[in-house]
């Protein structure tokens, strides 16, 4: 029996245990799964001292209420999230980007995103989760990963196996840059559309809808015009694939997607983008924005650095 | 052969073998997957075989479409082991509680049910792939009279288990999922164990299945032991 542990008093509406996710199984249909937002999911262990690629617990909108019970320990939120901290009696609203100590006792209730959909709660210790092929990301649909690839449930109780020893307070000044236009790059049936329908993907916005999730994101706006075929023979797909099927209205493959579709591709979401594409909630307007690959090379380069160079200034 | 390789999005490969179906493109196209999953190219992160496609994702950190594709065209496919597959008896029971398409299948191939069970039931079938939801095998190919088109509307949830048809193909839902196949049967096997982390998998690219029909007591008897 773990002395520390968490209690989960409400669980928030879609709240999943991620990590990095997994590799070398999209042959036999499972797919990256992971934390969507990987340079927040990075920045939350960085400021509890965690190994980078420890799991996190992921919230999309609402998120959990949670008590903690046993020794000291650090934890911190990111994304854009409204959270309160509560001792005893005394309730203080937090701020995302920066690790609080609590103790014994102590509440933590996530409230909601603000105007994003995900955010991330970082523990500085060990959850203790039980691996599958290397990750214990949670993917719901297929039952994989921790804590039976099931979302977190009203009364369930999280141990801790271990607790850093470091318990330096940190925080970063990091912000969410929100952005409407999303980088693309032409997918291998984009001359499946019609020049109108090509012509309307670049230049017109498209809504986020509700029926989006970890596995994709359901687009609403000028209809596609498909001039060759709305079927193809069904093919691998990754994430970023931008899928039109006969309705005309765009999917776009996220974290969780199925390994294999039959519908055309019109584009991929460059790399550069992905953590911000699925930061936009429903009723957001997406307007895609043509780039080739080397430009998105560059691009996901200098991301990269910056990430980088966030983390080693925490 | 591969016939091009270009690029889908930043960070894969999409290698196109041809636009047909069939059993000596898709040999081909398992032929490259299995030689580059062997070699473990640094970067690599995934491979995705279809019919007649092969998708080769990395990790835009430690690689880049213009060194996977030259990994890729200079790469001896006949280097790899021969497929090394298996052939595999699937027991399925159609009685009606399970077969919940056999009417609508019945009207579209305008075939009887004893007669669809007949053309379906104990034929040779290739495994071209998997996936869409873990495990899914896509087997081929029907008789010409035995293709029938999706359901215009999919179902929300196929029962885990069920055996179920669309154009030349059959495949078998892992788990519950939502589903637009003409749902034929149900089979008492786990074709999908993810507690089996280096095999979750029951059937393979590669492999041969051939479906064997059993009562409703067999099926209910088939996990007792």
């Amino acid at each position: 029996m773990s002395s520390n542990y968490l209690d989960i008093i409400r669980p928030g509406i879609n709240t999943t245990f991620q990590d990095k996710g997994r590799d070398h199984l999209y042959h036999i249909g499972i797919p990256f799964s992971g934390a969507m937002d990987s340079r927040n999911y990075l920045i939350a262990n960085k400021l509890v001292n965690n190994d980078l690629d420890s799991a996190v617990i992921e919230f999309a909108y609402q998120g959990p209420h949670i008590k903690y019970s046993g020794e000291k320990i650090n934890f911190a939120i990111t994304g854009d999230v409204i959270f309160s901290i509560k001792r005893k009696d005394t309730e203080i609203e937090g701020n995302c980007y920066k690790s609080y100590q609590i103790e014994n006792g102590d509440e933590i209730n996530i409230i909601s995103t603000n105007k994003s959909v995900y955010g991330y709660l970082a523990l500085g210790g060990e959850l203790d989760l039980k691996f599958q092929w290397n990750s214990c990301s949670v993917n719901t649909k297929a039952n994989i990963g921790s804590n039976d690839g099931k979302k977190l449930d009203v009364g369930q109780r999280v141990n801790l196996n271990k607790i850093n020893s470091n318990k330096d307070i940190k925080k970063t000044n990091y912000i969410n840059t929100k952005i409407e236009n999303i980088r693309v790059i032409k997918g291998t049936n984009f001359d499946y559309f019609s020049e109108e329908g090509k012509k309307i993907f670049f230049e017109k916005e498209f809504t986020v809808t509700k029926l989006s999730d970890r596995m994709g994101m359901r687009l609403e706006g000028p209809k596609l015009d498909n001039i060759v075929n709305t079927n193809i023979k069904s093919e691998g797909l990754i994430k970023g694939v931008i899928q039109v099927p006969a309705d005309g209205n765009p999917i776009i493959m996220l974290s969780d997607h199925g390994t294999i579709g039959g519908y055309p591709k019109i584009g991929v979401v460059a790399s550069v983008d992905y953590d911000r594409l699925v930061q936009m909630s429903p009723g957001s307007k997406i307007k895609f924005k043509e780039i080739n690959l080397s430009d998105a090379e560059t691009l996901f380069k200098l991301y990269e650095m910056e990430t980088q160079n966030l983390l080693s200034q925490i | 052969m591969i016939k091009n390789i270009s690029n889908l999005g930043d960070a894969a490969l999409y290698c196109d073998f041809g636009n047909e179906v069939n059993k000596s493109i898709n040999s081909h196209v398992i032929k490259y997957f299995k030689t580059i999953k062997e070699k473990k190219f640094e970067g690599i992160n995934n491979l995705t075989p279809s019919y007649n496609k092969l998708i080769i994702s990395f990790d835009l950190k430690k690689t880049n479409f213009k060194e996977v594709k030259h990994y890729v065209e200079n790469i001896d496919a006949k280097d790899s082991q021969d497929i090394n597959s298996k052939k595999l008896e699937i027991p399925v029971c159609c009685h009606e509680n399970f077969s919940m398409d056999i009417k609508r299948l019945e009207e579209i191939l305008k075939l009887s049910r004893e007669k669809i069970l007949e053309n379906f039931l104990n034929k040779e079938y290739f495994c071209y792939m998997t996936g869409f939801i873990a495990g899914m095998p896509f087997l081929g190919d029907l008789d010409e009279n035995m293709r029938a088109q999706r359901l215009e509307t999919p179902r929300v949830k196929v029962p885990k288990g069920s055996v179920a048809l669309t154009e030349q193909f059959a495949n078998i839902y892992t788990f519950e999922s939502p589903g637009g196949w003409n749902i034929l049967g149900n089979t008492p096997l786990d074709v999908f164990d993810s507690s089996k982390e280096d095999k979750p998998n029951l059937i393979n690219p590669g492999d041969t299945v051939i479906f064997k029909e059993i009562t409703l007591d067999q099926y209910k008897n088939y996990n007792e032991q």
